[in-house]
């Protein structure tokens, strides 16, 4: 079995996040693997190889020809990167990406594509779906279970009260959330034979995509502003000494929860 | 000036319109002249509440059976809008069906979708919606320029839900398409899973547990706490990527957005991807070992110390307060 992940390449969460003057998230620094992405990884691996055979296919869209996440999930065990990098594409909304990608994933062979439910700088949210759409393939989102046979896909999908049993038939687009299998570390091994992997990078004319239809030019948006938010001041701190705890109390009664 | 005409994506529990589902109905009667849900369902169990707060009409597939309702839905209000029933704004809620439905439709009509918006305006003739980014910091302000429909995910809590004192709304039936390979997948079995206590949306507490608690097991003091306190047990990012508890529980930019009364953080630092989620609470604890934490610059108190402490102690006084 053939899986196509998406992931993306973000700006390292752990460091404060920036806009560039035209607004856009500032992504020019070193871009690592959406940890949401890892859950895709591990699942593809897991599938493939339950499945007896077939590979992994990671599919990115980044700026500045970026592989330093590709490399992550490479070495964790996909076989191969595609990669669209192309200016054309600043300014892309969540509807270019899913273009981009969807164009993208039928460069390659696959019965699945795996993605994460949304990823955690833009958050949209929407791109699985999109995928699916334009790809005209059924598809389950946010999925906490995945397994296959017999070309059929069977998810639980999450809801507000529990979850939904539903099953497709192959090939389809599956959303995984966070935490649906433990990523492994890459190894050693692992992070050497990824160099050596290959990343197939395309721009927009590989694609068929018109520059002028995705990106600032045909995003069908544009930002007006960015304002601060109302700011929330600190109250009270208190360092524990062993009575912090009837601060709490009093707090809760004052408040009359309790 | 306003909209002629604005959609709101209706869902619903059974027959129980979905709270964000009337939030969303107040904020398309200020925006719209004519406001019309549109519903994957039996539009008869819902016209009255929606009809009570302002919707004209609900657009209703019937019961959509085993059938998703991203491709089902977007399917049906695509041919609506092609039949020339175009409104000039869709709302849609930031839920599992919500986000489908939009992301679906945005492809069939070819128009781009905003999402996690906390409010939606009309400047001039132009919908311009509002995105917290970094976690709640700094608001982006969108325009949309590609023309309607207009669609935009709103976050649920950001607009009161309000009566408008109308009757019923009409029922009109909007017929599902042939959905070809798109509708193949099926739903062949729901499951509920027991939940005690108020949903962690609703909920008047939410207590939430962190990195900071250490081990899986030690959430068993924030399912605890939050019994005690009639409340809903919530957790940060962290510890539902580890596996420790289910997404559903999950406060922040990626999971639940929660504005209770009181909101108890145990051993979270407040990474920008949590505070999004929760900052709108009206009174914030918190309990973590780093003074640094950025949870404690928006807590109304702040205890520095060590959950496995502090809690136990908190658990034993209320219980001792019956």
């Amino acid at each position: 079995m053939n899986i196509a992940v998406c992931v993306k390449q973000i700006p390292d969460p752990a460091e404060p996040g920036a806009l560039n003057p035209d607004n856009t998230l500032k992504r020019d620094g070193k871009l690592i693997l959406d940890e949401s992405d890892s859950y895709g990884v591990e699942m593809a691996l897991q599938l493939v190889d339950k499945a007896g055979g077939g590979e992994v296919t990671l599919v990115s869209m980044a700026p500045n020809s970026e592989v330093s996440g590709l490399r992550t999930a490479l070495a964790m065990g996909a076989a191969k990167a595609i990669l669209v990098s192309d200016d054309g594409l600043k300014g892309a909304g969540a509807l270019d990406t899913a273009k981009v990608l969807a164009a993208a994933i039928k460069r390659t062979e696959f019965d699945l594509v795996l993605t994460a439910t949304e990823s955690s700088d833009g958050y949209t949210g929407t791109v699985p779906e999109q995928i699916a759409e334009l790809l005209e393939l059924p598809s389950v989102t946010f999925a906490k279970h995945i397994d296959v046979a017999d070309g059929t896909v069977k998810v639980q999908r999450q809801t507000e009260a529990g979850y939904d049993e539903v099953e497709s038939p192959l090939p389809a687009v599956v959303s995984v959330t966070a935490g649906v299998v433990e990523p492994r570390y890459p190894s050693f091994k692992g992070i050497m034979a990824a160099k050596s992997k290959p990343v197939d990078e395309v721009k927009l004319a590989d694609l068929g995509i018109d520059p002028n239809m995705v990106g600032w030019a045909g995003a069908g948006q544009e930002i007006v502003a960015v304002d601060k938010a109302e700011e929330r001041q600190a109250g009270e701190i208190v360092e524990d000494d062993g009575e912090a705890f009837q601060k709490i109390v009093a707090f809760l009664e004052n408040l009359k929860v309790i | 000036m306003a909209l002629s005409k604005v959609w709101v994506y209706a869902e619903a529990d059974g027959d129980k319109v979905k709270t964000i589902t009337l939030e969303m109905l107040a904020k398309a009667r200020e925006l719209g002249d004519t406001v019309e849900a549109v519903f994957g369902g039996d539009g008869d169990a819902v016209a009255a509440t929606l009809g009570a707060h302002g919707a004209s009409k609900v657009l209703a597939t019937g019961d959509l059976d085993d059938k998703l309702h991203g491709p089902a839905v977007s399917g049906a209000m695509a041919e609506a809008i092609k039949a020339g029933n175009a409104p000039d704004l869709i709302l849609f809620g930031t839920t599992y069906d919500g986000r489908d439905v939009a992301a679906r439709l945005s492809v069939k009509v070819d128009k781009p979708v905003l999402s996690n918006n906390t409010d939606v305006a009309l400047e001039g003739d132009s919908i311009v919606a509002s995105t917290p980014v970094f976690g709640g910091t700094q608001i982006v302000r969108t325009k949309l320029t590609a023309g309607t429909p207009n669609i935009v995910l709103v976050r649920p809590k950001s607009f009161a839900a309000e009566e408008s004192g109308g009757g019923a709304a009409a029922v009109e039936q909007l017929s599902v398409p042939d959905l070809g390979a798109t509708g193949a997948a099926k739903v062949v079995g729901r499951h509920v899973e027991e939940a005690t206590g108020p949903k962690l949306d609703e909920a008047e507490v939410v207590v939430s547990g962190g990195r900071g608690l250490g081990e899986a097991s030690k959430y068993e003091m924030v399912e605890t706490l939050a019994k005690l306190l009639k409340g809903a047990p919530g957790a940060s990012r962290a510890i539902v990527d580890a596996g420790w508890v289910p997404y559903s529980h999950q406060v922040g930019q990626t999971g639940k957005v929660v504005k209770p009364n009181v909101y108890i953080a145990l051993g979270i630092s407040g990474a920008t991807q949590h505070m999004v989620g929760m900052k709108g609470s009206k009174n914030i604890i918190a309990v973590n070992k780093d003074a640094e934490a950025p949870i404690f610059s928006i807590s109304d108190l702040g205890i520095v110390g060590d959950v496995h402490k502090v809690v136990p102690k908190l658990i034993e006084a209320l219980q001792a307060k019956g």
